[in-house]
């Protein structure tokens, strides 16, 4: 199954999340992550959804989305060069003898630690969504408290609009 | 027909006469706001949420509002309406179980494209979200059935949010849109001010084809030895009836009409082989199981018509014309995909269409085939079959009634038997199969149409469903003619029950059904009963000249089956044919 990366410029109306996320439930479409933001525009919103799916699927989503009203465009973001990153903060067991090792991890991923406790690290990591599953496994053994990840939020890269 | 107003006033009195702003209510601005739209004709049911909408319409005499007994006879009623007159159809309901009530409706809409604007009442949005008395979330229910849907937060909105839905409704591909008034919208008042434009950025539907899509179906045409139209409903919604004879006059090809579809050629042509699919005619799927090329037309490949997916017409290269994108490649791929009104894309292609000249071997055969294998039924002189019936009634009407259906098998032998001439006088629920449509919707299509016979032709089944609605009839004189094909069973169910899950006859006895004339006369509406063939024709014909509404039972076989019939999973060509072939 391909992965794909879609934006979807929408208005920005109560519920239209509820339009987005309910059509690709009742269509069977899935939506591995989903982040919502304000554009560049006032009024519009920008979606950012990574579905999964053949390129019948992928075509299939881009019409029905063009069918909501609320829908001002779809952009297949993954089928031109793109930028895409995810953020994600990871609450990581930490006793004093581990923390040296841990920041080691940090450092290595240009993470940043933003809270500190008696027993815990929390760490905050930007990249794209291989850097993040990588640096979890990495702190796997340390004994991983919870995880907050954003999704992926993503533009095409150059002078391209 | 005595109904309760006449509309006098042209659009240009109304907006001369609604033309200086005014500050007025929500619900004044809705009735106004209506009326400039052309509404004629409403149908609802008044609650606590549309109190303010009533009492701006007590005393309204510039359209009709007709208050049925249930909201579902209403959205019924307004979707026949559209159905019958191309118009939108408009239905009023309160909130919570007003606007439940109809859920059904607007998903009988949604899956057949009809245009409505449902308006629902809400509690007041102070009380959103608060559970409040008749509370419901109809915007998020109906979000997967409509459109678009507005919740009303500003009643400055309203006058824009009004002709945005009727613009929306009954452009692009139809549909219903609903809008949801809070109370205190209703009753606020603010400067209104007819609204003229309309400018909604994420909607633009395609019209225009793509000429060149449309000059590689002209080249696939002179191309084809075995080419098939197969037409559908987008055919009748976009008025392109004229355009279609046309197109098959000059191109001569053989076509078939979907269940929606029917009335958007006429059934006396030659080369119209009737409708195809799983209750469809044997030349109509042999057709498109033997055809190199198919051009479908404003239909949307559902599974009643491909059945089995895979094996449908699998030597067939593919033209899809269709107003929404969505449906081009999404259960059959398309070669040439052409996007646009069906009306439009035929006129362009009318100016450059030519007779399918290698096709002349396979127009002999279609013909042979059609005249071969028509629809047949084993008569009977001493049981009323249903499809007599229906054969007695086409003959009797000269084929010129509007025809409304419930669900079911009279519904098919409505379809196989009532030979449509005209668009927009065949109205029945195809996508989502709804029973209890068939009688409000025939309401619905004589308010459109006071002027044209109407004939609801129910099962006993689904005349239970909506019967309530013999009172508006009756109230309002109504002519419509409502046939009930009465078999004691829920017949299509039975004849699966018998064919496919092996005579296990599972909850199909409607024993206990009323006396239907009975039930008729205790609304006020004139019943009568038949049994036999004479008995029929005399209270068909007693029936027909009675001035108002009349209910008319035929007690029918009750163990008749649908045929042919395309079993689920099978390709069309794999038909049960019955006794009769």
């Amino acid at each position: 199954m391909m992965k794909h990366t879609i934006a979807v410029i929408v208005n920005d109306q109560p519920g239209v999340l509820q339009r987005v996320a309910g059509l690709f439930g009742r269509r069977g479409f899935n939506i591995e992550s989903i982040t919502v933001g304000a554009s560049e525009e006032v009024g519009l919103s920008r979606m950012v959804i990574v579905t999964s799916g053949d390129d019948h699927t992928l075509e299939q989503i881009t019409k029905q989305l063009y069918k909501l009203i609320d829908v001002i465009k779809v952009i297949d973001l993954s089928a031109n060069p793109m930028v895409s990153r995810e953020l994600a903060l990871i609450k990581v067991q930490a006793e004093h003898t581990a923390r040296p090792e841990i920041l080691g991890v940090v450092d290595t991923f240009r993470a940043s630690v933003i809270d500190i406790s008696t027993h815990t690290l929390t760490v905050q990591v930007v990249g794209d969504t291989e850097k993040i599953d990588a640096m979890i496994e990495l702190l796997k053994p340390y004994g991983i408290r919870e995880i907050s990840r954003t999704g992926v939020t993503a533009l095409n890269r150059g002078n391209q609009k | 027909m005595a109904t309760t107003n006449v509309i006098t006033k042209s659009r240009a009195e109304l907006i001369e006469k609604f033309s200086k702003p005014e500050v007025i209510s929500g619900s004044e601005i809705l009735l106004r706001s209506l009326l400039l739209e052309g509404v004629d004709c409403v149908f609802g049911y008044p609650g606590g949420a549309v109190l303010y909408i009533y009492d701006a319409m007590h005393g309204n005499t510039d359209f009709n509002h007709l208050l049925t007994r249930h909201e579902q006879g209403a959205i019924h009623a307004a979707d026949g309406y559209a159905r019958a007159s191309g118009k939108v159809g408009v239905c009023i309901a309160t909130s919570g179980p007003g606007a439940t009530n109809l859920v059904t409706g607007i998903a009988t809409a949604y899956m057949d494209s009809v245009p409505l604007v449902v308006i629902t009442g809400n509690v007041m949005s102070t009380l959103i979200g608060t559970d409040a008395f008749q509370e419901a979330d109809i915007t998020g229910i109906t979000m997967p059935i409509t459109k678009h849907s507005y919740l009303v937060r500003n009643v400055e909105d309203l006058p824009r949010i009004i002709h945005e839905a009727f613009h929306i409704a009954n452009t692009g591909r139809k549909g219903p849109v609903l809008i949801d008034i809070p109370k205190d919208v209703s009753a606020a008042k603010t400067l209104f001010e007819p609204v003229t434009d309309v400018n909604i950025r994420g909607y633009n539907p395609t019209v225009s084809p793509n000429k060149l899509q449309v000059d590689k179906m002209i080249k696939a045409i002179k191309e084809a030895k075995r080419p098939i139209i197969l037409a559908g409903g987008g055919v009748v919604y976009s008025g392109a009836h004229e355009e279609l004879l046309e197109f098959v006059t000059k191109t001569e090809i053989p076509i078939t009409t979907t269940l929606l579809g029917l009335g958007g050629f006429p059934s006396g042509h030659d080369l119209w082989l009737g409708m195809p699919g799983m209750h469809g005619t044997y030349t109509a799927n042999t057709s498109l199981q033997k055809a190199d090329l198919l051009i479908n037309i404003g239909a949307r490949f559902d599974d009643r018509v491909t059945g089995k997916l895979s094996g449908f017409a699998p030597l067939a290269k593919i033209v899809h014309i269709d107003i929404d994108p969505a449906e081009i490649g999404k259960n059959v791929h398309a070669d040439i995909p052409i996007v646009g009104d069906v009306k439009t894309v035929l006129e362009v292609a009318n100016q450059v269409a030519e007779r399918a000249e290698l096709a002349d071997e396979w127009r002999s055969e279609v013909m042979a085939s059609k005249t071969a294998h028509p629809f047949k039924y084993i008569d009977s002189d001493d049981e009323l079959k249903p499809q007599w019936v229906v054969e007695m009634i086409h003959e009797t009407t000269n084929g010129d009634a509007i025809v409304t259906t419930d669900v079911g098998q009279h519904q098919m032998w409505a379809a196989q038997y009532y030979k449509f001439n005209k668009p927009r006088s065949w109205v029945t629920s195809g996508g989502l199969g709804t029973m209890g449509f068939g009688f409000p919707s025939a309401i619905g299509a004589q308010m459109a149409n006071p002027d044209r016979l109407v004939v609801s032709i129910n099962g006993d089944g689904g005349m239970q469903m909506c019967a309530q609605e013999l009172a508006i009839c009756a109230i309002n004189n109504i002519p419509v003619k409502v046939v009930i094909l009465n078999n004691q069973v829920l017949g299509m169910v039975r004849q699966w029950q018998e064919l496919i899950h092996e005579n296990r006859f599972s909850h199909i006895d409607l024993a206990g059904s009323p006396d239907f004339v009975k039930l008729a006369e205790a609304y006020g509406v004139k019943g009568f009963r038949a049994s036999n063939k004479d008995e029929a024709r005399q209270v068909w014909e007693d029936a027909m000249n009675h001035p108002g509404p009349a209910v008319v039972e035929f007690v029918v076989r009750r163990d008749e089956n649908v045929y042919p019939m395309v079993a689920q999973g099978s390709t069309i060509d794999q038909m049960i044919m019955g006794d009769a072939e």
